[in-house]
């Protein structure tokens, strides 16, 4: 017989439905919570405060991202997977291998323990196909109502293993830019999640790491100029801010850009534009113009970048200023929208 | 995608601008009425592919535009009422009154939300009782049936904690405004397909006989726009003046009767201020007398009185096409779209939003 129960004072269960408040007190139900739950699934070490790492020889990239979206299991992914992902992408967008995660939880009271188990054994999938480990981690629960089930914020730590600079200043009149693959999956599969909107089959989250096509790029000695992961804002943002940044004129190619059907079908709908709807498995590659045949043959080798290809190239204007060549052969601009893109109403 | 990707068609567009430019021997001046075709002609470049002569001038079929300063500013005050759910299109949102905007009412506290369609903010209604749901009702011909089935819904469920703010516009009258104004320059016009998908063609035979212009039904995507050019240059350069129908895979001579009989059940024409316009008789959709109580003009308060615009901002000119967005001293100066100083930067209808976004600038 349970001692507890034997002394007539019966403890609530960690591992009962729901995550109540108690689960954040710091006390016994809290410990119980971290162990049956986090330090099961990812192994992560809970007995001190911190995570001692070995030396490493190279410079370190750190990078926090935070992570919000509603619902929390979507297809192709979930909000666990996606923290994992977003943090190493953003580290292989620098250069770096990705080495060790932290993972901060603010878990609204109710939330279902078996959907908070669900997420961090999707964390522990991804970090371990990703060959990262998740070193560290915090929990807090708030009330019922002050939170959206679950919010994670990760944080990860890479190496750059090589003498590389990969940023917007380095790129140079000239350059191809490279579109990783197809645009818009991510930001529809959550929209028509978020809003009952039926595709079927439906559309898939893009969601995946980004490491292994870094690590082929700069494997195969290619002088990598700018990485950007097309996340918010799409790919028409992210080309502005590059643009901006590096103070020279994108010249990019829709003939060259590809949505699937479903996606663009659902964007039709919703009068979104996809060249600024998310992406969490998608990025731009700026390289010198000489290097992009070899850069695709490299990329279509890859399981996540098998539809890279050309979608435009950086010009000689220093206006930081982004165009697009329509499919009907005229120009347009694409600018950085003021806020989030609104359905229309007719 | 079907229904898409013919009418994006590069070959089929070039053919289009080829036609147009044979046919056309003369500078013509034409008005696309609504503001989605707007933003189709200058996302895709269309007036680039045009003969020289050929302007084309933005019309006033943008809702979020035309909706004058005073019923905005009734909207946010509605908004900001603590009883008050107040339910709108996304559009809707970040359109700035004379004091502030949706966006703002609902960081203060108010409870604003984004509903896809006028039976959401029923259903929101329906599971709040002890709360005043209130529906924004913006928007031509096409979204009134929307709304005038949310009302009579309302009436016969007896949901009494329903109203809408309706500020519903038609089209016919403010086309006889825009050929009235002094120093019109429109010779011809593309009439909003989807708007005449509900009402028919009919209403504008009158018009196109009484002005002695032509108007051509239009689509939204570059071949049917391209396509209604070249068919309201053919009728210009033959001196025709008819109703013609270019979007007949969405239109039909008597539109939607369904909808159409749903309209005149709960609205009658009504006067209406237009934003750049003013005020027109009969342009306006109002709720018909059995219908009062769901009207929250009625249940809140009437709008303040009309105030006189000032500053910078050429909205009203740019509506009524006599002015383009570039001839604005602000436009893309103090006017931008995070700092609208009119509707027409902020709507996604809007013609001066559809330049920002869509045009490059031109070198100084």
């Amino acid at each position: 017989m349970d001692p507890d129960e034997a002394a007539g004072c019966p403890v609530p269960l960690a591992t009962g439905e729901r995550v109540t408040l108690a689960h954040g007190g710091g006390g016994a139900l809290m410990h119980e919570l971290v162990r049956t739950v986090f330090a099961a699934a990812l192994g992560t070490d809970t007995r001190h405060d911190g995570a001692v790492l070995d030396p490493v020889a190279g410079r370190l990239v750190t990078t926090t991202d935070g992570f919000v979206v509603r619902p929390l299991f979507f297809p192709g992914g979930d909000i666990g997977a996606l923290a994992v992902h977003g943090t190493i992408n953003d580290l292989a967008m620098c250069g770096a291998r990705p080495l060790a995660l932290s993972a901060g939880f603010i878990i609204e009271e109710g939330l279902p323990v078996v959907d908070l188990r669900r997420v961090v054994e999707s964390m522990a999938d991804a970090a371990r196909r990703a060959g990262v480990t998740i070193v560290s981690g915090d929990t807090k629960v708030v009330e019922r109502g002050h939170g959206d089930g679950l919010y994670v914020t990760t944080s990860g730590i890479g190496l750059l293993e090589r003498d590389i600079r990969i940023h917007p200043d380095a790129v140079r009149p000239g350059d191809a830019v490279i579109l990783s693959g197809d645009l818009g999956r991510h930001g529809m599969a959550v929209l028509c999640a978020r809003e009952g909107l039926a595709a079927d089959p439906p559309i898939e989250s893009d969601q995946q790491s980004l490491w292994p096509a870094v690590a082929a790029l700069l494997d195969a000695g290619l002088e990598v100029h700018c990485l950007r992961d097309l996340t918010r804002g799409g790919f028409a943002t992210c080309s502005v801010e590059i643009a901006r940044s590096a103070g020279l004129d994108i010249e990019l190619d829709e003939a060259a850009i590809t949505v699937a059907p479903p996606v663009a079908a659902a964007c039709e709908l919703l009068g979104l534009d996809p060249l600024y709807v998310a992406n969490e498995g998608r990025f731009m590659l700026v390289l010198p113009a000489a290097q992009a045949d070899a850069a695709i043959d490299v990329l279509r080798r890859q399981p996540g970048t098998a539809g890279a290809a050309v979608a435009g190239r950086v010009g000689a204007g220093r206006n930081g200023r982004v165009s697009l060549r329509t499919r009907l052969g005229t120009w347009r601009h694409v600018p950085m929208l003021s806020g989030a893109q609104l359905p229309r109403i007719c | 995608m079907k229904f898409v990707d013919e009418f994006r068609s590069p070959a089929a567009v070039a053919a289009l601008a080829r036609t147009i430019a044979s046919r056309c021997t003369r500078p013509w001046t034409l008005m696309e009425v609504c503001g989605g075709q707007t933003h189709a002609i200058v996302r895709h470049g269309l007036d680039a592919l045009l003969p020289s002569g050929v302007e084309l001038i933005h019309g006033p079929g943008c809702p979020v535009c035309v909706t004058p300063a005073e019923v905005l500013d009734l909207a946010h005050r509605i908004a900001a009422r603590p009883e008050v759910v107040f339910c709108t299109f996304a559009d809707m949102l970040r359109v700035p009154g004379s004091a502030t905007d949706l966006f703002t009412v609902k960081s203060a506290g108010g409870d604003v939300r984004t509903v896809l369609s006028p039976l959401d903010a029923l259903a929101v209604a329906a599971r709040h009782p002890d709360r005043e749901v209130v529906f924004f009702a913006v928007g031509f011909e096409t979204t009134a049936p929307a709304t005038a089935l949310a009302v009579a819904e309302a009436r016969q469920r007896g949901l009494g904690n329903f109203s809408v703010l309706v500020t519903h516009v038609r089209v016919p009258p403010a086309l006889t405004a825009i050929l009235r104004e002094p120093g019109n320059r429109v010779q011809g016009f593309l009439a909003a397909g989807h708007v005449c998908a509900v009402m028919g063609t009919a209403e504008y035979d009158a018009i196109a006989r009484d002005f002695g212009v032509p108007i051509v039904v239009t689509g939204f995507e570059p071949v049917d726009i391209l396509d209604g050019i070249a068919r309201c240059i053919g009728q210009l350069e033959a001196g025709r003046a008819e109703v013609e129908n270019a979007y007949e895979r969405a239109v039909r001579r008597d539109g939607n009767a369904h909808a159409r009989a749903l309209m005149r059940a709960v609205f009658e024409p009504g006067e209406r201020r237009w934003r750049g316009l003013g005020s027109i008789p009969e342009s306006g959709l109002v709720l018909r007398r059995e219908y009062a109580q769901f009207d929250a003009e009625l249940r809140f308060g009437p709008p303040a009185a009309a105030t006189a615009t000032e500053g910078p901002c050429i909205s009203g000119a740019v509506l009524t096409g006599q002015r383009k967005p570039t001839d604005c001293p602000a436009f893309g100066t103090r006017c931008t779209p995070e700092h609208p100083l009119g509707a027409t930067m902020v709507s996604s209808e809007g013609a001066c939003a559809a330049y920002h976004r869509y045009r490059l600038p031109q070198p100084a």
